[in-house]
């Protein structure tokens, strides 16, 4: 409890922080005067920073569900496909040029998103298996990953296919609040799923057969953790192309505080997700770079050296 | 009424596992279950847990077929301690032993019933002493006892615990042995599967000895466990003897060729 409020708050700090950064400084009482300064930090950095704290807050929590799921502090939510069947619809509508219309490039990756849970669906079938379902995963990310590379190359025109593969590295520019109307409600119902299924995560440290022999049904389970990360993962990519490594980050960088149990992980990682795609953009905006660094490109460059700082603390415990 | 099963038969990858086998646990009492490696009590076990459906035969809990009870209530009358010490994150010792009592609390909080059963679990099994250490830490007997007091934090009416003493010293393969029979003493129906047969001897109430998916004998401790009905389903020469109060010693000796 007391971590949450501690992640609530840096997380407030780092969005206030959000509405400062860029490359025009507005002054605090310009922020409410409705002039077009103003506009500035209302109907560009505030959405932004509510964009960015959903998709963290997606990512974060959707991460620490699916570890706890595959009870692998690897896992990543991008493992099931459904990150990549969401950018495969979004890349559909690029390419047919739907996007002219700020709702269908969102739309048709929500749609990816939902065709790719039903593909699971029917490859993994009723058996709850976690090596049939993790299989089923990898087939559906080699496929839409595929296709995306395929329309990238089919694409008509040079302008079209840079286009696409901009918007495949994920950012948050000239995000609006119709952004946040549309990933909100989604990633909510998304995280709520999770949220109901943190019990039966808690069970399954024991295993299988113990979990199921404490009640969990097995079947649902997996899909209630399809359904949440399809939901929240699907919106934030919707909303923001893929971003990497908060998924697989965040739950691992929080785990130690809340004493590694699976339900304790998920809120914490949720906020704690949304504080870091919140700071990270935030850089992105004041690099002195002629245009903005993407921002998936820069969580990636920021989690490479987590990672090599995580590699060389276990290489210290195995010797 | 209790926990019975009728003409369970399953077969796993077309090989028969069970054939036809019946019996009961009987509660307020220790049923313990022999039988050399693959002879299908772990099967069994698992059948009486509802973790596998047989291919025929029923299991019911009380008069009610298993399938008929709800998970939840089924969760919560029996305990499941699996032959494979699972433990995937490292959680410590107080949190695992709660996870017990997962069936019966609401959704978010526990209530003082649960607190005051997790600590009584973690006291009868000698736990107590490491309840904040983190349960990946402890050494491997260590952990068996965490997992048992998993499985009295439950209070089940109905325990099921394969092979729960493998890993443990003597004293606290001893002590883990006391503990089943207090809660057969409090009610419970207990059912063990068990390799030591000098410990099978002097815990069990009842004895169910299976081989090649059959149970070959079942009853008392002292109509069953005869040298030839061992002999028989172990394939090995089996010694038989006494210590000064009387108690039986059983040891295997040599393989019967």
């Amino acid at each position: 409890m007391k971590l949450n409020i501690g992640l609530l708050f840096a997380l407030v700090v780092a969005m206030l922080a959000s509405l400062m950064a860029g490359r025009t400084w507005v002054p605090f009482d310009h922020w409410l005067s409705g002039d077009l300064q103003s506009l500035i930090v209302m109907e560009l950095r505030l959405p932004r920073a509510c964009v960015g704290a959903i998709v963290g807050a997606s990512l974060g929590m959707a991460g620490a569900a699916m570890q706890g799921y595959l009870r692998n502090p690897l896992a990543d939510p991008g493992l099931f496909g459904v990150s990549s069947s969401a950018a495969l619809g979004a890349v559909v509508s690029l390419y047919f040029g739907f996007a002219a219309s700020a709702w269908l490039l969102p739309l048709f990756a929500l749609a990816g998103a939902g065709f790719g849970m039903a593909a699971l669906a029917i490859l993994a079938g009723r058996s709850g298996s976690l090596v049939l379902f993790t299989l089923a995963g990898v087939i559906l990310s080699s496929l839409t990953g595929a296709f995306t590379s395929l329309l990238i190359s089919l694409a008509p025109t040079p302008f079209a296919s840079s286009e696409i593969v901009t918007w495949l590295m994920g950012a948050l520019v000239d995000r609006s609040w119709d952004d946040v109307r549309l990933a909100l409600p989604v990633s909510g119902v998304g995280m709520a799923v999770m949220l109901v299924a943190a019990r039966s995560l808690d069970a399954l440290t024991l295993g299988d057969a113990a979990a199921r022999s404490l009640g969990v049904n097995m079947e649902r389970l997996q899909w209630m953790i399809v359904i949440g990360i399809g939901l929240t993962v699907g919106s934030s990519v919707a909303v923001a192309g893929i971003i990497g490594f908060v998924g697989l980050v965040v739950p691992h960088l929080v785990r130690p505080l809340v004493g590694h149990q699976p339900s304790a992980l998920l809120i914490p990682s949720a906020l704690a997700g949304a504080i870091l795609v919140v700071l990270a953009d935030c850089m992105v905006r004041i690099l002195p770079s002629a245009s903005e660094v993407r921002l998936g490109i820069a969580m990636a460059s920021l989690g490479t050296p987590f990672f090599i700082l995580l590699l060389f603390r276990m290489r210290r415990e195995i010797a | 009424m209790g926990l019975r099963f009728d003409h369970l038969s399953l077969s796993l990858r077309g090989r028969p596992v069970l054939r036809d086998v019946s019996g009961a646990i009987a509660p307020g009492g220790i049923t313990v279950i022999l039988g050399a490696n693959g002879a299908g009590k772990s099967t069994l076990l698992s059948c009486l847990a509802a973790l596998r459906k047989p291919d025929a035969g029923t299991v019911t809990l009380d008069g009610r077929t298993l399938d008929s009870v709800p998970a939840q209530e089924r969760a919560r009358k029996i305990g499941l301690l699996p032959q494979q010490a699972d433990i995937h994150w490292d959680i410590n010792v107080r949190a695992l032993v709660a996870l017990g009592r997962l069936p019966h609390h609401g959704r978010w909080r526990r209530s003082s019933e649960d607190e005051i059963a997790i600590e009584e679990a973690m006291a009868q099994t000698d736990c107590a002493r490491f309840a904040d250490r983190k349960a990946l830490r402890l050494s491997g007997g260590e952990q068996a006892r965490v997992l048992l007091a998993r499985i009295l934090a439950g209070r089940p009416e109905w325990i099921l615990a394969d092979e729960p003493i493998a890993s443990l010293d003597p004293a606290h393969q001893m002590d883990a042995l006391a503990c089943f029979r207090a809660a057969a003493q409090a009610g419970a129906g207990v059912a063990l599967v068990l390799h030591d047969l000098t410990q099978a001897a002097r815990i069990a109430d009842h004895l169910i000895i299976m081989k090649e998916g059959r149970i070959i004998a079942s009853g008392p401790v002292a109509d069953v466990l005869t040298p030839e009905i061992l002999q028989a389903a172990y394939g090995v020469r089996i010694y038989i003897g006494h210590d000064e109060t009387g108690a039986s010693i059983i040891a295997p000796v040599a393989k019967l060729s």
